[in-house]
């Protein structure tokens, strides 16, 4: 499936919202912890995971899902949600801890559930699988040929949930897409001491179904690779299973000392950035100038500005607010 | 006109093939629902008239598939998926307790998850710790679920029915010793009379079963027979009130408060373990009520791993006996 100037432009953009997005996360998680550190201090308390490294797999899988589509993300979910098309600003309110944010501030940064584009995650390495299934199932029942993509890092796949969810999956031949976003790190456990195989991608064998790695943090390959696992399942003829080498190049949460990383890692890795590669290519085939890079990232700082606005402008919820919302 | 009698299963079942054919929004998925239709007969020819499609039997993956019915739910299906054993619990809770429980709350509302989770649970036929337990109370302190313990097979239609149409999730439990089993042996009282219309039950209404004046028994599920035969062989001596809480989640308190404010006695008899549980929340309920209670005496499962061999067995588990004997030290 070719991608036109706009799908490109889109995926190019929205790589430079959740970088950004994140950086300004970055300093407003800070905020109210210094000089002291304390986790549950300042504007954002608890913990925070950030995704910079890993947006090409957010937009290279994204660029073939529509609204009706269902995505489920894991702890580490503000790429994939910006991607689906999460509304910014009630995400934004959400971390903050909000009455306006997409949980009326109940759920917090890694429980963020937006029903109008059909976006969750959670918190618990691996559950996001078993529902992204059951999302598909009911696709299939309804008669539509919506799908569901699932993602989780590749510490996820060797948990019980992974392996159940694929099998289950495809048995019922349903159209959902398993992505695994290799950083490399499982908090501290690098993937040579998780991982019996040396991709997951070997692991959709075992359940009969196609799997593929993609090598590089690139965007495009990994649209390519989306692409043809997308349309199989609109098809009706299963899921599909994608692992993705990317990029973590923060701590697994904002504070982590990181002492088990090697000196200099996150800048090798920094110089292979997808972003930039995107934009490289981008330029060569003269869909972006100097001038429209210019104009894409003045975009980007006024969404966020306004997004970050509506949070800290927004109302805390009353207290007793606590007690609604058990059941429906 | 002789009324129609029912088992416990093929009451559950009508309920569930009733709304099956109101709308095709409700699916049941489990293990050996299919061609088995259930291993304690809860989905028994359903597989027949609505197809695989809608009934579909799955791996032994129960984290997949009640994760897959907490993911089709959030889509607007109504699935109704069951847990063979509520035992077996441990390899699925995160699914269970992490995102069925909590979804909703965590996205202020904005997620309902119409999910029905059929579970079987009780002991009392020698299966021994890993598959004999009640544990709902597990399930009644972990907020977002509803709690469901039907006694008979009149209540069972009703409360399934209102479980199917409940936009929440409903863990539903039935013992295995209620169904009316050919293979295992039921009391006489579980089989009722069942009008073949549908009619629903609401949550949170507990039922007299028998009004009396000197102790109020409060009990569930199994334990509701046996507390009726155990008042009756009182009734000489002592005029007992039998409440079947019904549900657990919600909890009917004000039918349980009024009830100890007419006895000043209370007795509650748990198939569950004792500790932590349904004896005590009972107990502060009243408490809190600031209801005189002259006595308050429970009689649940002491602590133990239910143990397999019979003489074991039955010494855990109160019997009609056991309750007699602790009503009747309660009055004394």
């Amino acid at each position: 499936m070719q991608l036109d100037r706009d799908k490109l432009l889109w995926m190019y953009r929205t790589m430079l919202l959740i970088r950004r997005y994140e950086e300004r996360l970055v300093d407003a998680y800070l905020e109210g912890k210094m000089p002291r550190f304390d986790i549950g201090w300042g504007p954002i308390p608890g913990e925070m995971h950030l995704a910079a490294g890993q947006e090409p797999v957010a937009v290279g899988v994204m660029a073939h899902l529509r609204k009706e589509d269902t995505v489920t993300g894991p702890h580490r979910p503000h790429h994939l949600a910006i991607a689906k098309g999460v509304d910014l600003k009630k995400m934004t309110a959400e971390i903050y801890g909000k009455k306006t944010g997409l949980g009326h501030g109940k759920g917090g940064h890694m429980h963020l559930f937006d029903p109008a584009v059909k976006f969750s995650c959670s918190g618990l390495i691996g559950a996001g699988f078993p529902p992204a299934v059951g999302a598909a199932l009911a696709a299939k029942m309804q008669g539509k040929d919506w799908v569901a993509a699932a993602f989780a890092g590749e510490g996820a796949a060797n948990q019980g949930s992974f392996h159940e969810a694929l099998n289950l999956a495809a048995i019922w031949r349903l159209p959902v897409i398993f992505v695994i976003e290799d950083n490399s790190w499982a908090i501290s456990v690098p993937r040579s001491k998780s991982t019996a195989v040396s991709s997951n991608a070997d692991r959709a064998a075992a359940y009969g179904v196609p799997g593929v790695l993609i090598p590089e943090n690139d965007a495009l390959a990994i649209a390519e690779a989306a692409g043809v696992a997308v349309e199989r399942a609109r098809r009706g003829e299963g899921p599909s299973l994608i692992e993705i080498r990317t990029f973590r190049y923060l701590g697994h949460f904002q504070g982590d000392p990181e002492t088990y990383r090697p000196k200099g890692e996150v800048e090798e890795l920094k110089k292979r950035d997808g972003i930039a590669r995107l934009g490289r290519v981008l330029t060569a085939q003269k869909l972006l100038t100097e001038s429209l890079d210019g104009e894409l990232r003045a975009g980007v700082e006024r969404e966020l500005d306004d997004a970050f606005e509506f949070a800290r402008s927004s109302p805390y919820p009353e207290p007793a607010d606590a007690l609604l919302h058990v059941f429906a | 006109m002789t009324e129609r009698k029912l088992t416990m299963s093929r009451a559950i079942v009508e309920a569930i093939d009733q709304e099956m054919a109101r709308d095709p929004k409700v699916f049941v998925m489990g293990e050996d629902v299919g061609p088995y239709g259930g291993i304690f007969g809860s989905t028994t020819g359903l597989l027949q008239k609505y197809g695989e499609d809608r009934v579909r039997d799955t791996p032994i993956s129960e984290t997949a598939f009640i994760g897959t019915a907490t993911g089709a739910a959030a889509e607007g299906m109504r699935p109704i998926v069951e847990l063979m054993f509520v035992d077996f619990f441990g390899v699925c809770m995160d699914q269970i307790y992490n995102h069925l429980a909590k979804n909703t709350y965590m996205s202020g509302g904005g997620v309902r998850l119409p999910v029905v989770l059929t579970t079987a649970y009780g002991g009392g036929y020698s299966d021994a710790a890993q598959h004999s337990q009640a544990l709902y109370g597990v399930f009644a302190h972990v907020p977002g679920l509803k709690v469901v313990v039907p006694s008979n097979a009149y209540d069972a239609k009703g409360l399934m029915i209102e479980a199917i149409r409940d936009d929440n999730p409903v863990m539903y439990f039935f013992h295995k010793g209620l169904m009316g089993l050919g293979w295992m042996t039921s009391p006489a009282t579980a089989a009722t009379p069942v009008p073949e219309e549908p009619y629903t039950i609401p949550f949170g209404k507990a039922e007299v079963k028998r009004s009396g004046t000197d102790l109020t028994i409060v009990t569930v599920g199994l334990m509701v027979h046996r507390a009726l035969e155990a008042a009756a062989s009182l009734e000489k001596k002592l005029s007992i009130e039998v409440i079947d809480l019904r549900t657990l989640v919600p909890l009917d308190r004000p039918t349980v408060v009024a009830s100890v404010k007419k006895t000043g006695r209370l007795l509650v008899v748990d198939e569950d373990y004792r500790s932590f549980g349904l004896t005590g929340e009972l107990a502060a309920s009243v408490a809190e009520a600031d209801v005189p209670m002259r006595r308050y005496r429970r009689l649940a499962e002491p602590d133990v791993p239910i143990p397999y061999s019979r003489p074991l067995e039955q010494f855990v588990f109160p019997s009609a006996e056991t309750i007699a004997a602790a009503a009747r030290a309660a009055v004394a």
